[in-house]
């Protein structure tokens, strides 16, 4: 496994978010950090890319701590998106998919082959190029984020993270979004890690599953084996029931209001 | 005709942002022939035949000599102020991500005179080669008071501004109480803080332009570098960028190219403000091309308001600072009020 997380504690300045946490990304699969807010995911997330050095434990990338390789090695093997982003103002979609050459460019240097490569291909594969000379600002928010995820597969690493792709996107984009990382994930090998709001999505789209809470992992494994009625009343505090998708068969959770409940536990009797 | 209106909608680059190299050398020509000309405007009868004459090397007559004497170096000074200051906005407005960023609105430009003042006041007859270190210090400290005072768990444009403001304020009345306590030294302080090119040589040419030589290639080369601190920290972090490091680094070579500006010319307003953003309106936010855009928009303010304040009222000299400012004045309460909303 190449990248994972040993007895991290993490904080911002003085406020510990998370203790001793350890956790291991499966290589070659879509793997999802799920969990309320304030849980820790997205501080792990940070941690594991770098963004973020743990106070106590390390994060190990390819058998060495990833504090001690140097932030370009690391960004040639692990391309990260932040929730956050910032779009520079009047940039083209191809201008902007070109940063993710960055790591692979000294100052001066022409850009070669390899970069122009790099950068056609992450456009092919996003379904971006046609929009190459179009303004960032333009686009609808699943293009934008496709966009994004092209930049990061510019970088040409096999590992992506992305903190809440699809956060603040219509539910037609979050489809798009996630749409073209499990196809990435299929057909080009990508380690896909993403923290995500939504459990149904989750249960949907990942292979493994980090439910959190309070910074700590309090379950992990199959969307099947942690998606049950008792961790998600433990972890989100919500009563639900949980059935299979009628499609898909994968577990899907339907949060339940009040007077459902009541019927629900005397029912159970 | 939904086709038409498709294509109007969606906004492509510009030509300029497509073809900058052209539009770059359309600018650096009408630098250099707005140069030439500004050579003959003054207090003296100049003609265009002797700056001609003046400038491929016959300087047989005396018209020809004042061209090379007095008008020469304040061109070429006017050329050297107008990249420091146009760069050293842009490096600013790029490292801060702030468009109301530049040397004297975040304090650089009135703390680095008052070092610089402070310095001529205290060991008269100073030669203005040791004011620039010392500007230099007065610059990063008055930059780094106003970062402290606006910083609230970040530090937004505006705000900056604002505290940059009373800073300047509070650097501009330590000015003047120097003036007011050593009534007898100050002509030279007073002549070097008008913000005027008027009466400087070659000497002040040569204090400035290892600054410029050095510095400005440096930036131009790290150009992509700033281009990735404007996507966040966390991104530029994941792109490889030591962020940091970068930040600071570009932030002390900013400081430098406009302390050194202060030191031969004195505080000269707004053109460190106006010069990027024109550059980036005209030619996209990629600091390849915005950063040598900014100091060529540096150079052709500079040329402007000194010739205007040579030319308006002959023999009175308007100093250029005067005339920046009454320009940039206006134009910065425009940006102030826009990025304020």
């Amino acid at each position: 496994m190449r990248l994972q997380a040993q007895g991290v504690q993490l904080a911002y300045d003085q406020r510990v978010i998370a203790r001793d946490l350890t956790l291991t990304i499966p290589d070659g699969k879509v793997s999802v950090l799920i969990g309320p807010n304030g849980s820790g995911k997205s501080t792990a997330l940070r941690a594991l890319a770098r963004l973020l050095p743990p106070q106590q434990g390390s994060v190990i990338l390819d058998g060495k701590s990833i504090q001690e390789t140097p932030t370009k090695e690391v960004a040639r093997l692990l391309a990260i998106l932040p929730q956050v982003l910032v779009t520079p103002e009047s940039i083209s979609v191809e201008d902007l998919v070109w940063f993710g050459r960055h790591p692979h460019r000294a100052s001066l240097k022409v850009p070669s082959a390899a970069d122009k490569e790099a950068v056609e291909w992450a456009m092919e594969v996003t379904s971006t190029a046609e929009l190459r000379h179009q303004h960032v600002d333009q686009l609808s928010g699943g293009q934008r984020q496709r966009v994004w995820i092209a930049l990061c597969l510019a970088q040409g690493t096999d590992l992506i993270l992305l903190d809440e792709p699809t956060t603040y996107l219509d539910v037609a984009y979050q489809l798009e979004v996630l749409d073209l990382l499990h196809q990435l994930n299929q057909e080009q090998g990508k380690t896909v890690a993403m923290v995500l709001h939504d459990f149904n999505m989750a249960a949907e789209y990942a292979d493994h599953v980090f439910v959190m809470r309070s910074g700590s992992l309090v379950t992990q494994g199959t969307p099947e084996d942690v998606f049950t009625c008792d961790i998600i009343r433990d972890v989100f505090g919500v009563e639900s029931k949980v059935v299979p998708h009628p499609v898909s068969g994968k577990p899907m959770c339907i949060p339940l209001r009040a007077g459902l409940r009541t019927q629900l536990a005397v029912a159970a009797g | 005709m939904s086709a038409a209106i498709v294509a109007q909608h969606v906004r492509r680059t510009s030509l300029a942002q497509r073809y900058p190299g052209i539009l770059m050398g359309s600018l650096g020509v009408l630098a250099v022939v707005l140069s030439f000309y500004s050579l003959s405007v003054g207090a003296t009868d100049v003609s265009m035949t002797d700056v001609f004459n003046a400038v491929i090397g016959n300087t047989g007559d005396q018209a020809a000599q004042i061209v090379v004497q007095f008008q020469l170096p304040r061109v070429l000074l006017a050329w050297l102020v107008g990249i420091a200051l146009g760069v050293s906005g842009a490096v600013m407005q790029g490292v801060i991500r702030n468009p109301l960023a530049a040397p004297d609105v975040v304090g650089v430009t009135k703390g680095a005179g008052f070092a610089g003042m402070l310095l001529l006041l205290a060991i008269p007859g100073m030669p203005v080669v040791a004011v620039v270190p010392a500007a230099f210090a007065g610059g990063l400290a008055a930059a780094a008071l106003v970062y402290l005072l606006a910083y609230r768990r970040g530090a937004t444009p505006v705000r900056i501004a604002l505290v940059g403001i009373a800073v300047s304020a509070a650097f501009e009345a330590g000015i003047r109480f120097l003036l007011v306590r050593n009534p007898l030294d100050v002509s030279a302080a007073l002549i070097w803080l008008t913000g005027s090119l008027f009466g400087r040589s070659m000497s002040s040419v040569l204090e400035i332009l290892p600054w410029v030589l050095v510095l400005v290639p440096l930036i131009v080369v790290w150009s992509r570098r700033l281009d990735v601190l404007g996507l966040g920290d966390d991104l530029a972090a994941g792109l490889g960028e030591p962020v940091e490091r970068t930040r600071r680094l570009l932030l002390l070579f900013a400081v430098a190219l406009a302390a050194a500006a202060v030191a031969v010319s004195g505080t000269i307003g707004f053109v460190g403000l106006i010069a990027p953003h024109m550059a980036r309106r005209v030619f996209g936010g990629k600091h390849v091309a915005s950063i040598p855009a900014a100091a060529l928009f540096g150079v052709l303010l500079m040329i402007f308001a000194d010739m205007l304040g040579r030319g308006l009222a002959p023999p009175l000299e308007i100093p250029a600072g005067l005339v920046t400012a009454v320009v940039g004045g206006p134009y910065f309460l425009y940006l102030l009020v826009k990025t304020g909303k």
